[in-house]
C-alpha cells in the first residue's frame, strides 16, 4: 500500500531551485534510503516532506490526501515525524521531557510510549532525568528517534542519523530500525554513508543536483551504477 | 533607625517588585521579547480594577477576578496581532513597537482618566497590620509578598510540571524544531503573554491598593521590574524574587538613611550586581 508519494516535487529557496520533478513513493513497513552527495537536495527533500518547506499541495500525497502545502505542525499531526539532522534536542528539557514533547502532536495510545522506548533504548531509561544535551552523541540520537516515535507516526523521516557517531553506536541505532518498521511505519533514511543506508533499505533513490538519477533495490544495483548516479555519469 | 523593621519592610517591598517583574520575566524567557510597555500594562490593569471596583461597588480583590480574564484576553490579542508580528531575527522591531505602545497607553489613560492620582480602596485592609514581636508589618505588604511567592510557585509548576510548560520551554529553546513536534509557536507565545497579563493583574491590584497611581508611573515600574529580572538572572523566576527583594531592601535601607536616596539606592544596588555578577545571581546554565 502506498503511504507517501511525491508528484514531480519541486522545491525552491527564493530564486534557487533545489529539487526538480522528484517522484518517489514509500509503502507501509518499508525502508527507503535517499542517498546523494552533499548539496544534492536530500535535506531539502525531507524538509518538504515534513512541512518545514511549503510546496504545491498535490506534490506530496500522504494517505491519499495532498499535504504538500501543510505546515510542519500540521504534517506531524497527520503522522509524518522527523528526526532532524543534528538531533536538535531541547536543551531545557530532560531526556524524558524530550520524549514526552514528541507526543505533543498526538498519537497517544499507539504502540510507542515511554515504556516501549526505554525497552528499545534501555540507556535512556537510566538517564531519563538528565538534561538531554548531557548525553553522548549516540544517546542523543536515540532520544531524537524516540521523540519522533512518540507521536506514533506512519512515516519516520531520518536525516543523517549516523552523522558524527562512532561505528559501534551507528550499529546500535540501525539495529533498532527493524523494530520500528515492524510496527508498520515506513522509514525514509537520508544518509551520506551509502553502504550503511543501502544495507538497511528495501529500496533506494539516488539524488544528484536536485534530480533522481537512480532508483531501485540495493541488491539489483551495481556499485558502478550507484557511483555514476552519485557523482554524475563519467565523473 | 530600627534595622530589623527596615529589613522586613524591604523584603516585603521586594515582593511587589517581583510581581512587577514575573510577567516580564515570563515573556522574555519564552520569546526573548522585551516588552517596554509592561509597566503601562500594569497601570492599565490598575485602572480597569478601579473602574470595575467603583462601578460594581466591589472590593478590588473581587474586581481582580473579573479583570484577570479581561487582561488575559488583551494579552492574547496583543501578542497575536501586534507583538507576534515584530518577532524575528532583528531585535529592534519589538523594542520600537512596545515603546510606541507604552506612549500610546500612557496618553490614552491620561485622556480617559486625567492626570489625577488614584487609589484602589481596600477598606480596613489598607491600614491593618500584624504585630510580630519586635516589628509590626502591614497586612497589605504581607499579602503582596505571599502573592508573589504563590505566583512564582504557580508559574514554576506550570513550567516544569505540565505539558504546556514543556511546550513553552521547547519553543523557547528552538521554535523551528518545536514545530516538528506539532507545536504552534504563535499559540504558545499568545498563551505566554496572556498568562503574563494574569500576573500583571495581580501586580496592579497591589500597586493600586498600596499607593497612589496615575497614568505616568508605568515606565518607572518597568525599570524596577527590569532590574529585578536582571539581578535575578534571566529566566529564573526565583531569581526574579531575589532580584525584587534586592531592590526592595536597597530602597528601604536607602530611604531609612535619607528619604531622598530611596530610588537611587535601588539603582545603585542594581549597578553593583551588574558589576560583580553581570549574568545575575541565578543565571541559567546555558543560553
Amino acid at each position: 500500500m502506498c503511504l507517501l508519494k511525491t508528484n514531480r516535487l519541486a522545491a525552491h529557496y527564493n530564486d534557487f531551485q533545489a529539487l526538480f520533478a522528484v517522484d518517489l513513493h514509500l509503502d507501509a513497513g518499508e525502508t527507503v534510503a535517499i542517498i546523494g552527495a552533499n548539496g544534492a537536495g536530500k535535506t531539502t527533500l525531507l524538509r518538504s516532506l515534513c512541512g518545514a518547506l511549503a510546496n504545491a499541495p498535490e506534490q506530496i500525497v500522504f494517505d491519499g490526501e495532498p499535504v504538500g502545502a501543510l505546515s510542519a505542525e500540521q504534517v506531524v499531526r497527520r503522522g509524518i515525524a522527523m528526526v532532524p539532522e543534528g538531533r536538535k534536542l531541547f536543551p531545557s528539557l530532560s531526556v524524558e521531557e524530550n520524549l514526552q514533547i514528541g507526543g505533543y502532536a498526538g498519537g497517544a495510545g499507539g504502540f510507542w510510549n515511554l515504556a516501549k522506548l526505554y525497552e528499545l533504548f534501555p540507556v535512556l531509561g537510566e538517564r531519563r532525568r538528565q538534561p538531554a544535551t548531557r548525553l553522548s552523541g549516540g544517546q542523543q540520537q536515540m532520544v531524537a528517534i524516540g521523540r519522533a516515535l512518540m507521536s506514533n507516526p506512519k512515516v519516520l523521516l531520518c536525516d543523517e542519523i549516523s552523522l558524527g557517531l562512532a561505528p559501534a553506536v551507528i550499529r546500535d541505532i540501525y539495529n533498532a530500525l527493524p523494530g520500528i518498521r515492524s510496527q508498520g511505519a515506513g522509514v525514509i533514511l537520508v544518509e551520506q554513508d551509502i553502504s550503511r543506508a543501502l544495507s538497511a533499505a528495501n529500496r533506494f533513490y539516488c539524488i544528484m543536483e536536485g534530480r533522481v538519477t537512480l532508483s531501485g533495490e540495493p541488491e539489483n544495483a551495481s556499485r558502478d551504477a550507484i557511483h555514476d548516479a552519485y557523482f554524475g555519469v563519467g565523473a | 533607625m530600627n534595622y530589623l523593621d527596615t529589613v522586613v519592610q524591604g523584603v516585603l517591598l521586594g515582593g511587589l517588585y517581583a510581581l512587577f517583574a514575573a510577567g516580564l520575566s515570563l515573556v522574555f524567557g519564552i520569546m526573548r521579547l522585551v516588552n517596554l510597555a509592561h509597566g503601562d500594562l500594569i497601570v492599565l490593569a490598575a485602572y480597569l480594577l478601579l473602574i470595575t471596583a467603583s462601578v460594581l461597588g466591589l472590593s478590588p480583590f473581587v474586581a481582580a477576578a473579573a479583570v484577570a480574564p479581561l487582561m488575559f484576553g488583551i494579552g492574547w490579542l496583543l501578542q497575536r496581532h501586534v507583538l507576534g508580528r515584530t518577532l524575528g531575527a532583528d531585535i529592534l522591531p519589538p523594542l520600537l513597537v512596545t515603546f510606541g505602545l507604552s506612549i500610546a497607553l500612557q496618553n490614552a489613560l491620561l485622556q480617559g482618566f486625567s492626570a489625577d492620582s488614584r487609589r484602589l480602596n481596600s477598606g480596613a485592609l489598607a491600614t491593618a497590620s500584624i504585630d510580630l514581636g519586635p516589628v509590626s508589618v502591614g497586612v497589605l505588604p504581607l499579602l503582596t509578598f505571599a502573592s508573589a511567592i504563590v505566583v512564582i510557585i504557580a508559574l514554576n509548576q506550570l513550567f516544569y510540571r505540565t505539558e504546556l510548560g514543556r511546550a513553552f520551554r521547547a519553543t523557547s529553546d528552538d521554535a523551528d524544531t518545536a514545530r516538528l513536534m506539532g507545536i504552534q509557536p504563535q499559540r504558545i507565545f499568545s498563551g505566554a503573554t496572556a498568562i503574563a497579563m494574569l500576573v500583571v493583574t495581580i501586580a496592579a491590584l497591589y500597586l493600586g491598593t498600596r499607593a497612589n497611581f496615575d497614568p505616568s508611573i508605568g515606565p518607572a515600574r518597568l525599570i524596577y521590574a527590569f532590574e529585578a529580572v536582571i539581578i535575578g538572572g534571566l529566566g529564573s523566576l526565583w531569581g526574579t524574587l531575589a532580584g525584587g527583594i534586592t531592590i526592595g531592601l536597597a530602597q528601604t535601607i536607602g530611604a531609612a538613611i535619607n528619604p531622598e536616596w530611596q530610588i537611587l539606592s535601588g539603582h545603585i544596588a542594581f549597578l553593583l550586581v551588574l558589576l560583580l555578577k553581570p549574568r545575575g545571581l541565578f543565571p541559567r546554565a546555558f543560553d
